[in-house]
């Protein structure tokens, strides 16, 4: 009877197991796999590497806004007028430099700085005048959606020209051998990070990760790296809308791990009077994230624009917020505030995206694709909603 | 080293403190105990530059000196752990020990030189806890007491003050947190510990103040008292 001087094994619940373990990325690592396997027997077109280069350029507008969200969204607050703000500081820049002629990254600079003054604002009346975020944003979806059409006129419409330098921002790619010193270089940069990070930690005596797990990150970043070079430069190469996204993804990521910054804005998300008390500006905190959000949402407005190659009444409509704050649930952001890291914008943005695009593909009708969208991100949410439960109070 | 003389606090019809006294000293556990509205936590925020008193002084080694804010207590080293303990869940216990206090290089975090100090001062209370990167979430609550008392030790202090520290624990874990307040006190700090619980002020205590009414109720060295003396305090049983 060797048995009975075991500890008694638990019994399996998978719920349990939910709970309490942060999983992390992983199911939605595991859903991409899903897709791209039903999409891709189901369509031959799907897996192309045409379609995937699509795909990476309908990615970057709503991805650059999900990682906005992200920042609010941190904190536990939401922002419903980061689509508007991105349509609003589109037009903005559109009318700077196709109505006035300014020079294109002016134009881009101003329509910036205005979606941080929007920010500002949004920020001060949640801060100051002590509204909940949900209706600051509320009112600013309504409200800067109307300042656009404003701005818009009667036309309705303004067209970039296709030469000019915004419109070559979506139409530009890496020749190959770019798109592989680009990789190469990227996956350089982490190994030496990560190398240099580990000598420090041992000069510094403190307990190291394992080797193993660290060479599996490298196997990992680098296949996933080398698969999407190959891919994207067997149709027209690696895509800079996707490069500009990328970029983006991984400053805040540092941003938001490395910085003081970023340390506050999850301290103020995870329990904000103790912020408060450890003698953090609470206020001040919340403020940069909305101006933040804003901001980034006015950048994905104006790649939204480039990739158009123009500015119409539907830019930035509802259906581009409910994608990007779906975008970052589904990512792994947590709605409770506190918990997700900014990939969660491109792992989001990517398996919404990739429905979309496959469902489209097959033809299926947009009802259908909403129900679908909708399923994945109730999964999200239960999936956020139990892990959250399972913490100890 | 830190003394409150004749201290008074009124909020409106309310006289919370009249005319108490407390001196605290280094390497010594001084208990406040006391019945629910006796002053203690009048008598804490006014040290902890809380609220301003009304009238009294607040002297340390023998100099007067003001406390206005939270922040004029800190200066002075004077560091409190609240009862409801302000941690960041989400945050890791490294995290949590610097918050608001990061130690940086320019806006960059020193991961490393944070996490080193936090295991050194870990150490040497010789609080465990298996993984300090996880989540303070995941810690059980003795655990994050401790978290919470370490934290009050990063800037150095002379006299710390715990407010409640085991209201909410378990037996065992009761026993750990009052551990660390002996290795508190073996460190040189003065220590304010505000308790109901007699059986740890007993275990704890080097000298009980008794509070009663917003007075001075009576002041015992804690080996000599029996909970009886203590307890009559409390009520008013005797003089």
């Amino acid at each position: 009877m060797t048995t009975i001087a075991r500890p008694l094994r638990k019994p399996f619940r998978p719920l349990e197991s939910v709970r309490r373990t942060d999983l992390g990325s992983w199911p939605v690592v595991g859903a991409l796999i899903v897709i791209a396997v039903v999409f891709g027997t189901l369509n031959e077109h799907f897996l192309s590497a045409e379609n995937l280069t699509n795909l990476a350029l309908q990615m970057a507008a709503t991805g650059t806004i999900s990682l906005g969200i992200i920042m609010v969204v941190l904190l536990g607050e939401i922002d419903l007028s980061a689509g508007s703000v991105s349509g609003l500081c589109a037009v903005v820049m559109t009318i700077l430099s196709v109505r006035h002629g300014w020079n294109p990254i002016l134009a881009v600079a101003v329509a910036l700085v205005a979606a941080a003054l929007v920010g500002l604002l949004h920020g001060w009346m949640f801060t100051r005048l002590g509204m909940p975020s949900f209706v600051v944003t509320l009112a600013g979806l309504i409200g800067w959606q109307g300042l656009m059409l404003y701005l818009l006129g009667r036309g309705g419409t303004i067209n970039l020209s296709f030469d000019g330098l915004l419109a070559s921002l979506s139409d530009t790619w890496l020749p190959p051998w770019a798109g592989w010193l680009l990789a190469a270089s990227i996956v350089a940069v982490w190994t030496g990070g990560n190398l240099l990070e580990r000598r420090l930690r041992r000069a510094a005596d403190l307990p190291l990760s394992s080797a193993l797990w660290l060479v599996f990150r490298f196997v990992g970043l680098a296949g996933v790296l080398t698969g999407a070079v190959v891919v994207l430069s067997a149709d027209r190469g690696v895509p800079l809308l996707l490069v500009i996204f990328g970029s983006l993804v991984v400053a805040l990521d540092l941003v938001l791990r490395h910085t003081v910054f970023g340390r506050r804005i999850y301290a103020v998300g995870g329990n904000a009077e103790a912020a408060r008390r450890a003698g953090i500006n609470v206020n001040r905190v919340r403020v940069q994230a909305f101006i933040a959000a804003s901001t980034l949402a006015a950048f994905g407005g104006i790649l939204a624009a480039s990739r158009l190659a123009a500015v119409n009444q539907s830019s930035g409509s509802s259906d581009t917020l409910l994608m990007a704050i779906a975008a970052a649930v589904i990512g792994g952001a947590s709605l409770f505030g506190g918990r997700g890291r900014a990939y969660a914008a491109l792992l989001g943005i990517l398996v919404i995206q990739s429905i979309t695009n496959g469902m489209l593909l097959l033809n299926v009708d947009s009802s259908v694709r909403y129900m679908v969208t909708a399923a994945v991100l109730a999964i999200a949410v239960a999936i956020d909603s139990l892990a959250r439960r399972g913490n100890p109070r | 080293m830190l003394s409150a003389k004749n201290v008074s606090k009124r909020y409106g019809a309310v006289q919370a403190l009249d005319g108490v006294s407390l001196d605290l000293s280094p390497g010594e556990v001084v208990a406040l105990v006391g019945d629910n509205g006796a002053g203690k936590s009048t008598l804490v925020k006014v040290i902890s530059g809380v609220v301003p008193p009304d009238q009294g002084a607040i002297e340390q080694d023998g100099r007067p000196v003001r406390i206005n804010n939270p922040l004029d207590a800190q200066r002075l080293g004077v560091s409190t752990v609240h009862q409801d303990l302000a941690l960041c869940e989400n945050l890791d216990v490294v995290a949590n020990l610097f918050l608001g206090t990061e130690r940086r290089r320019r806006s960059l975090l020193r991961h490393i030189h944070m996490e080193r100090t936090a295991r050194d001062l870990l150490s040497s209370l010789d609080v465990r806890i298996p993984d300090i990167r996880v989540p303070v979430a995941m810690l059980s609550g003795g655990q994050r007491q401790s978290v919470a008392i370490a934290r009050a030790l990063i800037g150095e202090p002379r006299v710390v003050i715990l407010d409640e520290p085991t209201a909410a624990l378990g037996v065992e874990q009761t026993a750990q947190v009052l551990g660390l307040i002996r290795r508190l006190r073996d460190r040189g700090l003065a220590v304010l510990l505000i308790s109901h619980n007699l059986a740890d002020v007993q275990t704890v205590g080097d000298r009980t103040v008794v509070l009663r009414l917003g007075r001075n109720a009576g002041e015992f060295r804690t080996a000599e008292a029996t909970p009886e003396s203590v307890v009559a305090a409390i009520t008013g049983g005797t003089t």
